[in-house]
């Protein structure tokens, strides 16, 4: 083996030990395991935009849109139609992946700018049919009145309602699960056409790719994934909230991304802890946290536009 | 029931001039510099704001005056210290600091002013309406409407037949050629910048009057204009001009007959028109896309 593939390895193999860990060791540094939790469903989310963002180069600024119907998918599945915990993740992940697969054939011509604004604006579709339809998801005060249900196995059942532990296993649990099949996607000869349509659109034209279909592909499967994140999310708090589907949710989203450095797979998971830790802190510290996340926003654009993995790198190879 | 029809277009008519100021301003700066600057609404609540503070001292009318130019001046040290490092860069960074910027605006606001709305009192025979059958034409509303359209054509005017202007144009089309042909395009961004930030201001200003202001007041003022801009077609002010004035009337329209879904109609027609004619109503292929 090459030290690079060692050294990968090693990387690999410290991220799950310190996730798998996590009920153990956040705790004596004042974290709690409901924040690692959170840290893990965001993570994802930012990961799936960055399935986009950093790996196909198609910039979507209305995320949001597709991680509040899976939480939404999955708390009206809780609360009227089944008590079951994976089909309102599997229904709520459907509701995501099948909305960005139809409004992602309306956009998927359009680029740069021009796409991230479309997508902003077709996200808010989604803000105001949360808001305004208030007899079914309970508009400006979200959907309640659900809550996770024990994992069913046949021979016992895992309590994941009352003991945070156990739930933060379930959805570490899950988060293996998408992100294996991210990676998946990734090393797949369809990855690596993402990753030439991201290198060089027109040449990867002229090679004969149907960008346009990959596109759409890649904005769908990463709706999906989006959608299982929402649902996550919906089990995580017992509620559905219409800020989520807002595209203020959209940049916060893109911001884990870059902060966290796009250009690499871990790069949001990182990004989404610490963005989630700081959040938390500032607003538990100061009722003008808006300002300083803006700040930690204008300051990363000017000054760290690679993130903290794209510095971390940069200095290693230096 | 006509009343009621012409009360709603009438009120549809004065929001979409509104949005027409807004996306204008966000238009110039798209097709020039490629950056969507997100804190548009912030500029447009700052503008309100200073209106605001300086009334007292200067009068309504000297608020009018003045404010939308201090707004402006704002807006142009922010494009020099924040966004001028981003141009050329991949337009997701500017598109993420203006995000920020949008943040820290509105929470500064809020920290200076309040989160309490404030009230903005217009002169006295402005407030009046104009007849007692038609008790919503008030005159102010028309003197809001009358400073929109002679602002729009004063804009129009400078981009057909001043050097800037039609520097602004040309650079809009090929802004490589424009400075190969010696045009300073740094200085070109920037008042360009500050132009839409002034149209911004103005708006700010006019919607103070007649809303009252409060901080949060920018954020559900951009997503129309982002839609007047996406319908109009983008790369032509001509169609954010048209984008404007039709989803103000189809949402005036639309609150006549089915109130809860006046805001869903802007985005039913902004479907539409990507679905019929993708560039939007008046945006030329190959522009931006």
């Amino acid at each position: 083996m090459s030290g690079e593939s060692v050294r990968k390895l090693a990387v690999l193999a410290a991220i799950w030990a310190a996730l798998l860990l996590a009920p153990y060791w956040m705790p004596p540094l004042g974290g709690y395991t409901a924040l690692g939790t959170r840290v893990l469903v965001l993570g994802l989310a930012a990961m799936s935009v960055n399935f986009l963002l950093g790996f196909t180069g198609v910039l979507s600024f209305g995320h949001a849109a597709y991680f509040g119907l899976g939480a939404y998918g999955a708390g009206l599945t809780l609360k009227f139609l089944a008590p079951s915990t994976p089909l309102s993740l599997l229904l709520g992940m459907l509701l995501g992946g099948v909305a960005g697969a139809i409004l992602g054939a309306l956009i998927v011509r359009r680029r740069g700018v021009y796409f991230a604004m479309v997508t902003i604006a077709f996200g808010q579709v989604f803000y105001y049919i949360a808001f305004q339809w208030s007899s079914l998801t309970g508009g400006d005060d979200g959907l309640r009145g659900f809550s996770r249900q024990p994992i069913d196995l046949g021979l016992f059942s895992i309590n994941i309602l009352s003991h945070a532990n156990s739930f933060y296993y379930f959805v570490l649990f899950c988060f293996a699960i998408a992100v294996a099949v991210m990676g998946f996607i990734l090393r797949s000869p369809f990855g690596r056409t993402m990753l030439a349509i991201r290198e060089n659109e027109r040449r990867a034209r002229f090679l004969g790719i149907p960008v346009e279909r990959h596109i759409w592909i890649a904005f769908t499967l990463s709706c999906f994934f989006m959608g299982f994140a929402g649902a996550l999310y919906a089990l995580v708090n017992n509620f559905a909230d219409p800020r989520g589907l807002h595209y203020s949710q959209s940049g916060d989203f893109v911001m884990m991304a870059v902060m966290g450095g796009m250009r690499s797979f871990w790069g949001p998971l990182l990004g989404a802890a610490v963005f989630v830790v700081l959040q938390d802190y500032l607003s538990s510290v100061t009722v003008n946290w808006m300002s300083f996340v803006g700040l930690l926003f204008v300051l990363v654009v000017l000054f760290f536009p690679r993130g903290l993995l794209g510095v971390i790198r940069r200095k290693s190879e230096a | 029931m006509t009343q009621l029809l012409l009360f709603n277009v009438t009120n549809g008519l004065i929001i979409g001039a509104f949005y027409v100021l807004m996306a204008l301003g966000l238009s110039l700066i798209l097709n020039l510099s490629n950056v969507i600057n997100f804190a548009h609404g912030g500029f447009l609540v700052l503008g309100g704001y200073i209106a605001y503070t300086i009334t007292p001292y200067v009068g309504f009318w000297g608020a009018l005056l003045i404010a939308p130019p201090l707004t402006a001046a704002i807006g142009l040290v922010v494009e020099r210290v924040l966004i001028r490092p981003l141009y050329g860069r991949d337009p997701l960074y500017s598109l993420l600091l203006t995000f920020g910027l949008a943040f820290i605006l509105e929470d500064g606001t809020r920290f200076i002013w309040g989160a309490q709305g404030k009230p903005v009192t217009v002169p006295a025979f402005l407030a009046q309406p104009l007849s007692y059958e038609f008790f919503f034409i008030t005159g102010y509303r028309l003197f809001m409407v009358s400073v929109v359209i002679v602002t729009v054509a004063l804009l129009f005017v400078l981009l057909r037949f001043t050097r800037l202007g039609i520097r602004i144009r040309a650079g809009t089309l090929d802004l490589e050629t424009v400075s190969a042909l010696g045009v300073n395009v740094r200085v070109l961004r920037s008042l360009n910048f500050a132009v839409g930030i002034f149209l911004a201001g103005l708006s700010g200003v006019l919607a103070a009057g007649q809303l009252g202001l409060e901080p949060t007041m920018g954020a559900g003022l951009l997503m129309p204009s982002f839609i007047a801009i996406i319908v109009g077609g983008v790369g032509s002010l001509t169609g954010t001009l048209l984008g404007g004035l039709l989803i103000g009337v189809a949402s005036g329209v639309t609150a006549v007959f089915l109130p809860a879904a006046s805001e869903a109609i802007m985005y039913v027609l902004m479907a539409v028109v990507l679905l019929v004619r993708p560039r939007g109503l008046l945006g030329e292929e190959g522009m931006m896309t």
